[in-house]
């Protein structure tokens, strides 16, 4: 130790400040493990990443305005399923419509497979609403069976007012599906 | 800066000697060289991987790798070549993160400060000494087990992570479910604990243990700049140890904090890891800020130029040094908005910086200027710094960095600001504080050599590739076309230069050591007035008994 004779006020005031100091340490810490719901949250309040929304219905009704929707679907390596995704639809925005997918299982297990999802470009994720979607729940899949999953979608018409996006005339959504 | 009165009064007690006198060390001044030697000890390892990669990079084709991975690992054949391409990303890997958390920040936060904050304000010592010690003794058991990672499995039979320093997932997690991962995760632990202690100590010196009468717009600007930068360091390293935390449950215990197969976002790493990394390249070079005010004013004879405006910027730089992460991730498909608030935001960071260096400037206006060997190194480090931060603004641009990112234009902006500014303040806060340290004088004429060849060397290095860069070279490449050779050919040349640089620097103390020239209390005469050059040189163990008066 050192011979200096650090007064007793002194000592305290350091054991004070240390105090604040290491609280404020476990704070960020606690902060970066929060940061995990709440990056969550944000993704789907504001559709950042291409978050899509989910909703009941459309009261906006449709305007003039098209937009193509692309639908892609990319399986992780080693799960051995095969997806057709739906075909490319242009309707009107604010056109509520159902499409398919189409899941085989090419292996001789029962397979059980969940999908992520987003759209690019991300920015149009705030106003792609799903009504009803196959990625909303876990999908298990006998073996050498194909089944027809359905999305049922519209692209909010508010889009229209967004001048960032009026250029965009195409959304892909896409589905990677994984092992669950 | 006001002279103060200091006591000298050596200490009642002996010194403790041997091996007890290191390990056991709660001596500020004594912490302060261990974490130099650590640093120089480090140095010459990362320098040494880096020198590898030049050498590889020194003509198209591969070359030095494979038969380096046979050398070291015994593999051969085909998987020599396999071994020899992973070990380049191993090498590119640990050169950044040795380079980062072991050279640059045990330099400037561990050892210029430990040794020189404490004299500067006035303290008999830091605030916890054995913290001090722990700080210190953390970063060893963390360098070994970086070490260590280098020879254990990362990608199924290759050795080493080969992720680059920011180990983003999912490289990191399903890429290398090898252990060499874990080994790295837990040095980045240790060593941000060491360096969590040290900037809870500093802080605590710095706000409770000044020298009555110093109050805290007299501090000089190098104890500013280390508190600034321990804020840093506690506000941005948690979020890293809590980011590589999830990495490593992410690796081990099935969580999916960063895998969308569970639901997580491997982009909020991305998110967390800035969070960390842009603050952390302040964290490197703001001490050395502070080092260099003091040296630009000591050697024009002139307090420095705006010393409010100096805190004020530092304050301001760090502050906003927090909210400009995301100019790392303009290809992460963020929203246009957002990428125009990282872009504005980025770019008044220049504005604080840009105080700083015009304050440089017009200290040395008008000042009675000595180009003594620490001047030379902090003139060269304003402008090689401006030069960095210069491209710094380019990268900004987030329309630009679509054709910058991950080119070796970036490569040339960061090692500006820090193997060329960093690095350089380093070298000029040795110079300028080793007749303090060591009580011994060193050449000036040696010191000058490394100067001049070292700038030659590094700009050699780094300079051609800003036009590698912009012709679209990608880093992190063992191999190029032959488009590329010229420049590439220019850099690893650069690379030996600066080698050369390097032996006359370890010349120039193995020189000081054997003349043993002895160094006055002030050797740099009137224009050094802060507290540390009212003491012997080097300094009495146990200094300030009684507390100088700061008037």
């Amino acid at each position: 130790m050192s011979s200096v004779s650090t007064s007793n006020d002194r000592s305290g005031a350091n054991m004070r400040t240390m105090r604040w100091l290491v609280a404020f340490a476990l704070f960020m810490l606690g902060m970066a493990f929060a940061a995990v719901p709440l990056y969550d949250l944000f993704c789907r309040v504001t559709g950042f990443g291409g978050t899509t929304q989910v909703s009941e219905g459309n009261p906006k009704g449709v305007i003039d305005r098209e937009m193509e929707v692309r639908f892609l679907a990319t399986v992780d390596p080693g799960l051995l399923l095969r997806v057709e995704p739906a075909r490319i639809e242009t309707n009107a925005m604010g056109t509520v419509s159902t499409v398919v997918y189409r899941a085989t299982n090419m292996s001789s297990e029962p397979l059980s497979t969940t999908a992520s999802f987003n759209v690019t470009p991300d920015s149009t994720g705030i106003y792609f609403n799903k009504i009803e979607c196959f990625c909303f729940t876990q999908q298990t899949l006998a073996p050498y069976e194909t089944v027809e999953m359905p999305v049922t979608y519209f692209v909010d018409p508010d889009l229209d007012l967004n001048s960032e996006l009026r250029t965009i005339r195409q959304i892909a959504l896409s589905y990677s599906f994984h092992q669950s | 800066m006001a002279q103060a009165q200091a006591d000298t009064a050596h200490a009642a007690h002996g010194t403790p000697t041997g091996w007890k006198r290191w390990l056991y060390s709660t001596n500020h001044k004594d912490i302060g060289l261990l974490y130099l030697y650590f640093a120089i000890f480090a140095g010459i390892i990362g320098g040494a991987l880096s020198g590898f990669m030049r050498w590889e990079l020194a003509e198209p084709g591969i070359q030095i790798f494979p038969g380096l991975a046979q050398m070291v690992y015994g593999v051969d054949g085909d998987a020599a070549l396999d071994a020899g391409k992973h070990m380049y990303n191993v090498f590119t890997t640990a050169h950044g993160l040795i380079m980062v958390f072991f050279v640059v920040m045990p330099a400037v936060i561990g050892g210029f400060a430990n040794y020189f904050v404490p004299l500067m304000i006035g303290a008999p010592d830091m605030a916890f000494p054995r913290m001090n010690n722990i700080s210190f003794w953390l970063l060893p058991p963390a360098f070994i087990l970086l070490l260590i990672s280098l020879f254990v499995e990362g990608p199924p039979s290759l050795l080493g992570f080969g992720g680059g320093w920011t180990v983003y997932p999912p490289l990191s997690t399903s890429g290398h479910p090898g252990p060499a991962m874990d080994y790295a995760i837990l040095s980045l632990h240790i060593a941000g604990a060491s360096s969590i202690l040290g900037a809870i100590n500093f802080i605590t010196t710095i706000l409770n243990m000044r020298a009555p009468g110093m109050t805290m717009f007299k501090m000089p600007l190098f104890p500013w700049s280390v508190l600034v930068t321990a804020f840093l360091l506690l506000l941005a390293l948690p979020v890293l140890a809590g980011a590589i935390t999830m990495l490593l449950t992410d690796r081990n215990f099935g969580t999916t904090f960063f895998d969308p197969a569970g639901g997580g976002d491997p982009i909020l790493f991305q998110h967390l890891f800035w969070f960390f990394g842009h603050p952390e390249v302040y964290i490197m070079i703001l001490p050395g800020f502070g080092i260099i005010s003091h040296i630009i004013a000591t050697f024009s004879r002139k307090p420095i130029f705006g010393y409010l405006g100096m805190v004020y910027a530092m304050i301001a730089i760090g502050a906003v040094g927090f909210i400009v992460w995301a100019h790392h991730m303009y290809t992460t498909g963020i929203s246009l908005n957002a990428q125009r608030y990282f872009v504005a935001a980025t770019m008044i960071i220049a504005v604080p910086t840009g105080v700083k260096i015009f304050s440089w400037i017009a200290t040395m206006w008008g000042g009675s200027m000595r180009f003594t060997t620490p001047m030379l190194w902090a003139v060269g480090f304003i402008f090689l710094f401006t030069v960095g931060g210069v491209t710094g603004v380019v990268l900004a641009n987030a329309g630009a960095d679509r054709a910058f990112h991950d080119t070796y234009y970036v490569v040339a902006h960061f090692h500006y600001v820090l193997s060329l500014g960093a690095v350089f303040t380093i070298f000029a806060g040795w110079y300028y504080w080793f007749p303090k340290m060591f009580g011994i004088m060193y050449s000036e004429f040696l010191g000058k050599l490394h100067f001049w060849i070292m700038f030659i060397g590094v700009n050699l290095i780094f300079f051609p590739q800003h036009f590698l860069g912009l012709a679209g070279m990608p880093r992190r490449y063992i191999d190029y076309p032959d488009a590329y050779a010229l420049w590439n050919s220019v850099s690893s040349w650069g690379y030996l230069v600066t080698l050369v640089a390097m032996g006359v620097f370890f010349w120039s103390v193995v020189e000081a050591i054997m003349r043993k020239r002895k160094a006055a209390e002030n050797p740099w005469g009137e224009g050094a007035t802060t507290l540390e050059w009212t003491l012997s040189s080097p300094p009495p163990y146990h200094q300030f008994e009684t507390l100088p008066r700061f008037k």
